[in-house]
């Protein structure tokens, strides 16, 4: 049983972090205010455990930090060479297996994606890109979805289950072949129940759920990424904290 | 349609010299010449392999994307593409008319655009040329020949680019490929700091443009011989024109006259462009030649860019700008100046027109206001032009009611002035090169007439004496009998003889 808060602490790369019970060991570090890189992960929902950007060595033993709960006196490292690679290599297969065409997408500036991958200096897809046909639902009224930018992180299926109680998102298939569905016969948004003003319109990390019309009104220079790299940058979800 | 030195009447046992790359940016040109045993010239193209890849790219995408993807069709000029397309889609969102401050934001823009790419194409590009010769030693013919030989002048041809480009980060935040105009409007206005950090050094930039116009007027006066023959042709010219008739090269309506300078057509509303404009298929390029429908493809061809606005309007706005149109025309005489290397001259005017521009808008208050975007009745058709740097830019587009383009079209100006880039390699062919042998000097003479349009950034490769040439000559069997290549120091050689 915790008693206090600051009872238990780990070591995340030679920093003392405490941690409650509750927490995992992403959270912790979060709450300490150190980064670990992430995309899958929003303070706000449950850990997912899939995007992997998140993986730590946590006594030697490579596991997701944003599933992972910690101990008391666990040696955490996140920000080495190694592991910071292999976190390359997965936003590289991210890059290549959707089209992400950040010099025009509205996101950027704003996109987790692109900012993570900022972070760990990625200078190139390295991987050939896969170049899917995913067109665009723009059936509904006000809002878009460009499936092209897809890393299915889940935040949209997760918001809309537990926070709307809608299930307007699902992801649907297996392996390589997974994808973005909504829950409608006829596969278009429009014909879902899918508000505006659903957690599910406000919570996806890249470019795919978007406003209709807006986009590009912050100018350069005033996007959540242009003064400070996200590693610098309290989440979103935590913002107005 | 044919034009004289378009095809060769016999082309059997001509030899062939193919000037190749010529551009790279909107898409790659070449020049092919083909010479008969006394190296006559017969047959003179320039071909332009335009990137039409992108009209189709962008349906299906939602349309405010658009004015910052078309953005990626230039190095050289993407704020042109970004305020035409932003101008066609205020059609989309119903925006008839901008707030003061999106006007003035997006006017700044554009004349930022207008000096920085002027700046670019006379300093770095041309004032190699000009300042040296032609045919003047290849090693020192570029922007550092220029630094060692005229310091101040490449100093201040650096700084006037570098403000343009201020301009532009100021209002779009980037120097290259910002995002300030969006449909409707502008997503942001100056701060006061912006505005006085712009403000320190216009009356520098007022004072070294003056300069710029005074010097290539100044070639004109001294070697006229040169200045207003080489590789002239007489054609009609169109821009757009602001709606007093004055030079605007941000709104208006167009405008076209005729080689004597008498008009052609007036006030047409640019949304009509198609009911004036046609364009023509030839087998030998990929590039279109525009012309004006009502002349037919023969005599209906036209130039776009500097030396059209010039002779366009009937009086610039700001006084200096004004004084020196006022010389340029009188010099002309009774007929248009239709000389090729009369684009400098009128591009120098410009670019004084466009900071006299820029501080006046410096000045005015509104630029610093809140108001920045508008909407009104949802249209599904827009069509927006602009004057850009090089000549007069369309752009077209249909949008569904999901918001998704379904239509694009661009006619840009390389294209417009297709058909007079052609006559100018001819004529300078016929000039200089027509029963002479081939040298590096002579060749040059043929990208002096091309650039004197302003095409693209694949030149400014070639004023810094890096662009690597090929000329083959082959026998009318196309067999490669020899070849002359400029390396990318400058070098001729003839590295390899076949057959
Ligand atoms: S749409 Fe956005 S939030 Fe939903 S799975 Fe894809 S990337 Fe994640």
């Amino acid at each position: 049983m915790f008693q206090n808060k600051d009872t238990y602490t780990f070591l995340l790369d030679g920093k003392t972090i405490p941690f409650t019970e509750e927490q995992t060991i992403i959270q912790a570090a979060m709450a300490a205010g150190e980064y670990i890189p992430h995309l899958c992960f929003n303070p706000e929902f449950k850990p997912h455990g899939s995007c992997k950007i998140c993986t730590v060595s946590a006594n030697g033993r490579q596991t997701a930090s944003c599933t992972q709960q910690p101990q008391a006196g666990m040696v955490v490292e996140s920000n080495t060479p190694q592991i910071n690679g292999e976190r390359l290599a997965l936003l590289q297969m991210l890059f290549v297996e959707g089209n992400h065409f950040c010099p025009s997408c509205e996101k950027s500036g704003d996109c987790q994606l692109q900012a993570t991958a900022y972070e760990m200096n990625m200078m190139s897809s390295h991987f050939d890109h896969f170049f899917p046909d995913r067109p665009v639902d723009a059936s509904h009224p006000e809002y878009l979805l460009d499936f092209n930018r897809c890393i299915l992180c889940s935040l949209c299926v997760r918001a809309s289950s537990d926070v709307d109680g809608k299930d307007v998102f699902s992801l649907a298939g297996r392996g390589i072949k997974t994808r973005l569905i909504v829950n409608a016969e006829s596969g278009r948004l429009a014909d879902t129940n899918f508000s505006g003003d659903d957690k599910a319109a406000h919570v996806c990390p890249v470019g795919v759920i978007i406003k209709k019309r807006v986009g590009f009104a912050v100018p350069i220079g005033q996007r959540s990424f242009d003064e400070h790299p996200i590693s610098f940058t309290p989440h979103p979800a935590l913002k107005d904290n | 349609m044919s034009f004289v030195l378009e095809t060769a009447a016999n082309p059997e046992n001509l030899r062939r010299v193919a000037i190749d790359p010529l551009s790279r940016v909107e898409g790659h040109g070449k020049v092919t010449i083909l010479l008969d045993d006394q190296n006559k010239v017969h047959q003179v193209r320039l071909h332009i392999v335009e990137f039409r890849g992108f009209e189709k790219f962008i349906q299906g995408r939602p349309y405010w994307e658009v004015p910052v993807m078309v953005q990626r069709l230039c190095g050289i000029c993407p704020v042109s593409h970004h305020l035409a397309a932003s101008k066609a889609l205020d059609e989309i969102v119903g925006a008839k008319q901008l707030t003061p401050t999106a006007d003035k934001m997006r006017r700044l823009m554009h004349y930022g655009q207008i000096l920085q790419s002027h700046a670019l194409h006379f300093f770095h590009l041309s004032s190699p040329d000009l300042l040296f010769g032609f045919d003047s030693d290849i090693a020192k013919r570029n922007i550092v020949g220029i630094a060692e030989q005229h310091p101040e002048i490449a100093r201040q041809g650096v700084l006037l680019r570098k403000f343009g480009q201020e301009v532009i980060r100021h209002t779009a935040g980037k120097r290259i490929h910002g995002t300030g105009a969006v449909p409707g409007g502008v997503n942001k206005s100056l701060s006061i700091t912006e505005r006085d950090e712009l403000l320190k050094d216009i009356d520098d930039m007022m004072t070294w443009s003056l300069g710029a116009v005074h010097l290539v007027k100044l070639m004109h006066q001294q070697n006229p011989a040169l200045y207003d023959h080489f590789g002239a042709f007489k054609a009609n010219f169109m821009s757009m024109v602001g709606f007093d008739g004055g030079m605007d090269l941000y709104h208006g309506h167009l405008r076209a006259r005729d080689g004597a300078g008498n008009i052609l057509f007036d006030g047409v509303h640019y949304q009509n462009y198609s009911q004036i404009i046609e364009e023509e298929v030839k087998n030998w390029t990929y590039m279109k030649f525009p012309y004006l429908k009502s002349m037919g493809a023969e005599k209906g061809w036209y130039r776009v860019g500097p030396l059209s606005r010039m002779q366009n309007c009937d009086f610039i706005s700001t006084p200096l700008a004004e004084l020196e149109r006022r010389d340029f025309i009188e010099y002309s005489g009774v007929m248009p100046m239709h000389a090729p290397l009369g684009y400098h001259w009128a591009r120098m005017i410009e670019m004084l027109h466009a900071v006299e521009v820029i501080k006046n808008l410096l000045h005015d208050s509104d630029i610093l206001g809140n108001d920045l975007i508008i909407t009104g009745e949802r249209g599904f058709e827009g069509v927006g032009v602009i004057e850009a740097p090089r000549g007069t830019l369309i752009h077209h587009y249909r949008v569904d009611e999901n918001d998704l383009v379904t239509m694009c079209n661009l006619i840009v100006s390389t294209t417009h002035n297709n058909q007079a880039m052609n006559e100018a390699v001819r004529r300078v062919a016929q000039q200089y090169l027509h029963g002479h042998e081939i040298t590096e000097g002579l060749l040059n003479h043929i990208e002096v007439a091309v650039r004197a349009f302003d095409p693209c950034l694949s030149c400014a490769t070639h004023a810094l004496g890096k662009m690597p040439l090929e000329i083959e000559v082959l026998n009318a069997a196309s067999d490669q009998l020899s070849r002359l290549s400029r390396s990318s120091e400058g070098i001729l050689s003839t590295p390899s003889s076949v057959v």
